[in-house]
């Protein structure tokens, strides 16, 4: 019966969306506030609906109702109950409904939220989200239906796939699809804006919380992915420019690009037209993830079982979407007036610059990820564009957009003066230097291009505090000053200079692990001691413990420094018997930022064993920096001027049609 | 500046940084991008020794030899063609004799691929996509055996 009624719920959700696709639209025209203001109640009411939706399936897998067929595909009676729900979106339809239900829930949010909007806009923005539902939920219909029955309802699940019964599954898919689908607002306020024909810096002010939200959840979910992958493949690596990664950076990318246009159209009412492509372009990079990782193009841990009717709609909705929103923006961009101007050395001038080299490094992912696609479909010839062609490509261009970021927050608005700029930063410049004359003489010249990574890493994080102690007047100013200063001064400047922070951190420790990581693959026996980067290990022995639904080979290492026990390291390989499958569960210990990664190998009837052990230098900078631009985010997100419910200008207020 | 100025020092800008990008994508494929070839390709092609591949197909029963120092040899067949592969480290989790395989390596004069990398399935029904081709170029594939998946490392 549940699952029925999820079915039906989901049912319900695409009528309400196929309503909300039209009536606005038609209210809008014919300025009918009645028509336009029944996009508000179906927007919640579909997101309600698809919670019912998702509540039925969650239900069917907390229950272990078998007779769902894809509870019985990846489900286990045995597993824990967390992963027992988490397996909900663990699997291909499970996962399009999270998809659907983030996308209703950001459609209800703007409805309950966006109260300040202008009638109009705010019902086209429902509309064309709604247009993206119901594709979407029409895809889940009629291609993935999880509440599929199975008769006779088989004793027990299959299980699901290991690899994935791992807490990371209950944080990085959720927070990866509140960034994808977030950008959806994005693209539906600049096919909202298009369609209307008017734009202005009001739109801009709209666009950017709900882009910054986007933005937010999806550098966590990636930097999530990242860690998960990390601890949970066994040889500590942490990024594999993988696709399926790249179909997350790239949107990342695309819309860091659009957040620091939003602010030029913000503040100067320039850009517009640029910014409206970048919104465009930006969910587009998301639905072409979303292809990507779904349609089975790609074979990776992300593609669960295929079936080709799915790739070619998902194909169709693609298509629909991008070519649809670039028709539409080729077509009406020029209706859109021409925004302001700006001398090229400006903070515009350095915004422009900051888009330039985000959309060209997204360019040269976006090349590596679809190029061997593209000629295994023409030629055949299979190959793998793998970390040389990325870190040949994308790293030179991130080098120079690092390089410049300092200048930015420091250039004034309409003419900046790059001399002055310059010599503020002369301190930054001075700690780049010092960090780099200082890695030579400890690393003795092996390699060359990191002491210049760790410089330039220390300049940009000198150059965010170079632009607090501007804007503060920090050593110039008495500190009473300083402190009204540092009151009166915008969150987002705040923001800014935390997240350009928080970026170089993470370039820090992506430069330290790669390069000073210590590495050593060995057999070990009992009581063998291992040593690496001053710690030494020794093997204690293997035994055998249970888990909930596996078998576990344990293996125990005490770990001294010196002379002094530091604590155990106990690296595990469980086996899962219903998948006759093995994970392998690194062991971790943090040491200050950096991390002793061990893994077991195989292991021999002597009681020996392989490991895999690694010293990865300052490697938890690369997720914590990641954290640091989410709260740089946050606290941007929290200026008085994006929050909801700000005093809107006379103006505007003037305009809006009486309701 | 006037109006013409600016717009063209923009465009100039981004060519610039495009006709940068473009260069170093040209010369990144020219170095880092590597094959895949089956044993039968690498029979009928004779690939030059130091070319860089990825190979896929099943691991010849009876074919693996551990040696000291986590050094393993095995070899890789597509049903018609063996190549011989060297590699020293870890393997994968479900590598196994008669099961799939792709190893990334350079080749050497004798034909060994000495690897760097070896990826295994990662899932007990799932057999790498790669595999799957080679294994249907060669006609050594039956349809319903398995479904193409992903691999593990």
């Amino acid at each position: 019966m549940i699952p029925e009624l999820g079915h039906y719920a989901l049912v319900l959700a695409l009528a309400l969306g196929l309503v909300q696709s039209v009536a606005p639209v038609i209210g809008a025209r014919r300025r009918d506030g009645t028509l336009m203001r029944l996009a508000n109640s179906t927007a919640l009411m579909q997101f309600v609906f698809v919670a019912l939706s998702f509540a039925a399936l969650a239900a069917c897998y907390v229950t272990s109702d078998f007779s769902v067929l894809t509870v019985y595909e990846n489900s286990h009676s045995q597993m824990p109950l967390i992963y027992k729900f988490t397996s909900v979106w663990g699997n291909h339809e499970g996962s399009m409904l999270l998809w659907v239900l983030i996308l209703a829930l950001f459609g209800a949010l703007v409805a309950a939220f966006g109260n300040n909007l202008p009638a109009t806009l705010k019902a086209l923005v429902l509309a064309v989200q709604s247009w993206i539902a119901s594709a979407f939920y029409l895809f889940i219909l009629l291609t993935s239906n999880p509440f599929l029955r199975l008769a006779p309802a088989p004793f027990e699940g299959r299980d699901l796939n290991p690899i994935l019964q791992d807490p990371g599954l209950a944080i990085h898919p959720p927070l990866l699809y509140l960034g994808y689908v977030g950008f959806s607002i994005a693209f539906s306020f600049a096919i909202a804006a298009l369609i209307e024909g008017r734009i202005d810096a009001a739109w801009a002010r709209w666009v950017r919380p709900w882009t910054l939200t986007a933005w937010m959840f999806l550098t966590l979910g990636i930097a999530m992915g990242s860690y998960w992958a990390y601890y949970t493949l066994g040889w500590g690596g942490f990024w594999f420019w993988d696709p399926v990664e790249n179909a997350s950076l790239m949107p990342w990318l695309a819309g860091t690009a659009l957040l620091h246009s939003a602010v030029v159209m913000e503040k100067r009412n320039a850009l517009k037209i640029w910014t409206i492509l970048l919104a465009i372009l930006t969910f587009s990079l998301s639905l072409i993830g979303t292809f990507l990782v779904r349609s089975g193009v790609l074979t990776s841990v992300h593609s669960f079982a295929n079936d080709p009717r799915r790739g070619i709609f998902i194909l169709a909705i693609l298509v629909l979407f991008i070519g649809g929103g670039l028709m539409l923006f080729a077509a009406r961009a020029s209706v859109l007036k021409q925004g302001g101007l700006f001398a090229p050395v400006s903070r515009e001038g350095a915004l422009v610059l900051n888009n330039l080299f985000l959309t060209t490094a997204c360019l040269t992912v976006l090349t590596g990820t679809l190029y061997p696609l593209a000629l295994e479909a023409l030629t055949g010839a299979k190959i793998t564009v793998g970390g040389p062609f990325f870190n040949l490509t994308f790293g030179p261009l991130m080098m120079a957009l690092m390089f410049a970021i300092p200048f930015g927050p420091l250039l004034a608005w309409k003419r900046g003066d790059l001399l002055g700029a310059a010599q503020r930063l002369m301190a930054a410049f001075g700690v780049g230097l010092a960090a780099v004359a200082a890695v030579f003489a400890l690393e003795g010249g092996n390699s060359v291009l990191a002491p210049f990574g760790v410089g330039l890493a220390f300049y940009v994080m000198a150059g965010a505090l170079v632009d607090l102690v501007e804007r503060t007047g920090l050593f110039r100013l008495p500190l009473a000053t300083v402190r009204t200063r540092a009151a009166g001064l915008p969150r987002s400047a705040w923001g800014s200079a935390i997240a350009h922070f928080g970026i170089a951190l993470s370039m820090l420790g992506i430069i330290s692990a790669a390069t000073w990581g210590a590495e050593r693959i060995v057999e070990v026996k009992p009581s063998q001691t291992v040593s690496l980067s001053g710690y030494d290990l020794t093997f204690e022995g293997l035994r055998q413990s249970r888990g909930p639904n596996y078998s576990a080979l344990v293996g125990t290492f005490t770990v001294r420094k010196g002379n002094s026990i530091i604590g155990v390291m106990q690296p595990s390989k469980r086996s899962f018997a219903t998948r006759s499958m093995t994970t392998n569960e690194a062991a971790l210990m943090i040491r200050g930022a950096g991390q002793l990664y061990l893994s077991l190998g195989d292991s021999n009837d002597d009681g020996s064993t392989a490991i895999r052990l690694y010293y990865k230098p300052m490697v938890m900078l690369i997720w914590l920096g990641a954290v640091v631009m989410m709260l740089g985010g946050a606290l941007s997100l929290s200026d008085r001027r994006l929050r909801v419910g700000a005093p809107k200008p006379a103006a505007k207020s003037a305009l809006a049609p009486a309701e | 500046m006037t109006r013409k100025q600016r717009r063209l020092s923009l465009i100039g800008a981004s060519g610039f940084v495009l006709a940068v990008a473009l260069a170093l994508v040209l010369s990144a494929m020219r170095d880092s991008i590597v094959f895949f070839r089956s044993p039968s390709e690498i029979a009928e092609q004779h690939p030059a020794a130091g070319t860089r591949l990825r190979i896929g197909g099943l691991v010849k029963s009876g074919s693996v030899t551990r040696g000291e120092n986590l050094n393993i040899s095995f070899v890789v067949t597509d049903g018609k063609n063996d190549v011989p592969v060297h590699y020293q480290g870890i393997v994968p989790d479900l590598f196994r004799e008669g099961q799939g395989v792709v190893a990334e390596g350079k080749l050497t004069a004798e034909g060994t691929l000495l690897a760097d990398t070896v990826l295994a399935k990662h899932d007990e029904r799932y057999m790498p996509r790669e595999v799957v081709d080679a294994l249907k170029k060669a006609g050594r594939w039956q349809e319903g055996e398995a479904t193409p998946g992903g691999t593990q490392r």
